[in-house]
């Protein structure tokens, strides 16, 4: 049997023959995704030899590696050595102001959410601007940016079916989670409003907006406020 | 992959890779990839040379009738005709020359699901190849190595969430047989076989995933993820197929049959280097042909 992962005894498993996946915590918990990140930023820092890539999520960290230069004990090493040093400071996040309209077909998920949550639709709009979100990590597909901080209130289990065609720039709950869509697809999370944010961008210096560990405010905005094709 | 984008690029890089060296291109110039579905394209103005790697499928273009695995010579005026054949799903026609096409993070592989990237060709697009250079006048052969051949036995190590199966899935995994679906594309194929039910898996964070995951959804149905997969993924990974694997199982079709081999991690990477000196070996030996 293994044992349970913590932040100070991340599970450590290797993946194929080119990664390592470090768990530290079975269950999403504020400091294990804290633990990732500094992970993550303390591995990004030592420029090791044959790192090929580091990828943050909820609870673990991918780090892939290529076989022909290093090899699974050594980034497991690597890893150790990591965490057993004093944790290095972070950048600090950035804060991004991102924009939301409600109206009615931009949002057409709202009217249940309110109802399930049992208050009115304007109370769910406040809710939802009310949270506290940070990016938790991308996935999915290029730009998900999943990010925590939905508030008690507002928190629904996923739908039982999919809505379709959900297109892009959608801002989606499910539980604890936030996102805004960057592709039109068909999702199972309720579609709650609509943004403008460019979240992946033509700037070579930055190509995606939002950094892992950054944080957002959401803005509410007429549907007249908003640029590009969710306004008319 | 941490911004949610996979590696994408060909889901057969070592016919892709052939493609280019048999012609003396860097490696990493743009190339099309062609499915099942095949290709036919004219050749509007000028003269250029082509490899078709990858695959068995059928090539023709004027009078030559010929196989992928080969460099020819392609002018104005000829139609350029490319099909599947006996065996394999993915091809890769090279240009001596360099494709002029979108490029998105610095490389021109489409995603599949998005459309980022070159972009997938459509009926009618005209490609424009700059610095064209013309093909040899008979057709050459590239040789097709046997490790390019569709492989339906395929190393994994178990993980990294094995321990949401019992112990009976496990044992399964490599002791029963498999077969592709028709369930098949750039993201992933679905297998049919026993079924691997999980334990109760259905609370995993969102884990990061890779290439070659084998991942299973509540029901016990395994999908093997493909170069266009999604980057984290809340089932759970049983299993996880070795890089070198990849290619050749990616030429296997739908219901050909497959069968996982466990090996430990430390054998796993002892192979991936081996397989890795083995393919650049040769692909130096088609450049200097």
């Amino acid at each position: 049997m293994s044992l349970a992962a913590t932040v100070d005894t991340p599970r450590i498993t290797p993946v194929a023959d080119r990664a390592i996946l470090v768990v530290f915590a079975d269950d999403i918990t504020e400091a294990a995704h804290e633990a990732v990140l500094r992970l993550d930023a303390a591995l990004q820092d030592s420029a090791a030899p044959g790192i090929v890539e580091t990828v943050p999520a909820f609870v673990s960290l991918l780090i892939v590696f290529d076989p022909i230069r290093t090899d699974h004990n050594a980034v497991a090493g690597l890893v150790r050595a990591s965490l057993s040093r004093p944790a290095a400071r972070t950048a600090s996040p950035q804060i991004h102001d991102i924009a939301v309209c409600y109206d009615g077909d931009l949002a057409p998920d709202l009217d249940d959410v309110a109802r399930l949550a049992g208050m009115s639709r304007d109370a769910a709009i406040a809710a939802h601007l009310a949270g506290d979100y940070s990016i938790f990590m991308y996935g999915f597909a290029p730009g998900y940016a999943y990010m925590a901080g939905v508030p008690e209130s507002l928190r629904l289990d996923r739908k039982q079916s999919a809505r379709r065609g959900v297109p892009a720039g959608s801002v989606l709950i499910a539980g604890p989670q936030c996102l805004v869509s960057t592709l039109t697809m068909p999702t199972g999370w309720w579609v709650i409003g609509r943004s403008d944010a460019t979240i992946l961008r033509d700037d070579p210096e930055r190509q995606f907006l939002f950094d892992v560990g950054d944080r957002v405010r959401f803005r509410r905005v007429r549907r007249d406020e908003l640029k590009g094709p969710a306004n008319g | 992959m941490r911004f949610g984008v996979p590696a994408s690029g060909p889901m057969d890089r070592i016919a892709y890779a052939a493609a280019n060296r048999a012609l003396g291109n860097p490696d990493g110039q743009p190339a099309i990839e062609i499915s099942l579905g095949g290709l036919r394209l004219v050749c509007l103005s000028g003269e250029i040379g082509i490899a078709v790697a990858g695959g068995g499928f059928v090539v023709e273009t004027g009078e030559i009738v010929t196989g992928s695995w080969s460099v020819l010579n392609l002018a104005a005026g000829e139609t350029l005709s490319i099909r599947p054949g006996p065996w394999g799903c993915w091809t890769y026609l090279g240009f001596a020359g360099r494709p002029d096409v979108a490029h998105w993070l610095g490389s021109a592989a489409t995603h599949a699901l998005s459309g980022l990237g070159g972009g997938a060709l459509q009926p009618g697009q005209t490609l424009t190849i700059a610095d064209a250079a013309p093909g040899p006048a008979a057709a050459r052969r590239i040789p097709c190595p046997v490790w390019a051949r569709p492989q339906d036995e395929l190393h994994v190590v178990i993980g990294p969430q094995d321990r949401f199966f019992p112990p009976e899935a496990i044992e399964a995994l490599s002791a029963q047989a498999f077969a592709l679906t028709d369930a098949y594309d750039r993201m992933g194929v679905r297998l049919s076989g026993p079924l691997l039910t999980p334990l109760n898996s259905l609370s995993i964070p969102s884990e990061p995933v890779l290439r070659g995951s084998v991942q299973v959804s509540g029901d016990g149905v395994a999908t093997v993820l493909l170069a266009d997969h999604q980057t984290t993924g809340g089932y759970p990974k049983i299993a996880t197929i070795i890089d070198a694997d990849l290619d050749g199982f990616v030429q296997l079709r739908p219901h050909d049959p497959v069968a996982f081999r466990k090996v430990t991690a430390d054998r796993a990477l002892q192979i991936a280097r081996q397989r890795a000196q083995i393919h650049q070996d040769w692909l130096n030996g088609l450049g200097r042909g």
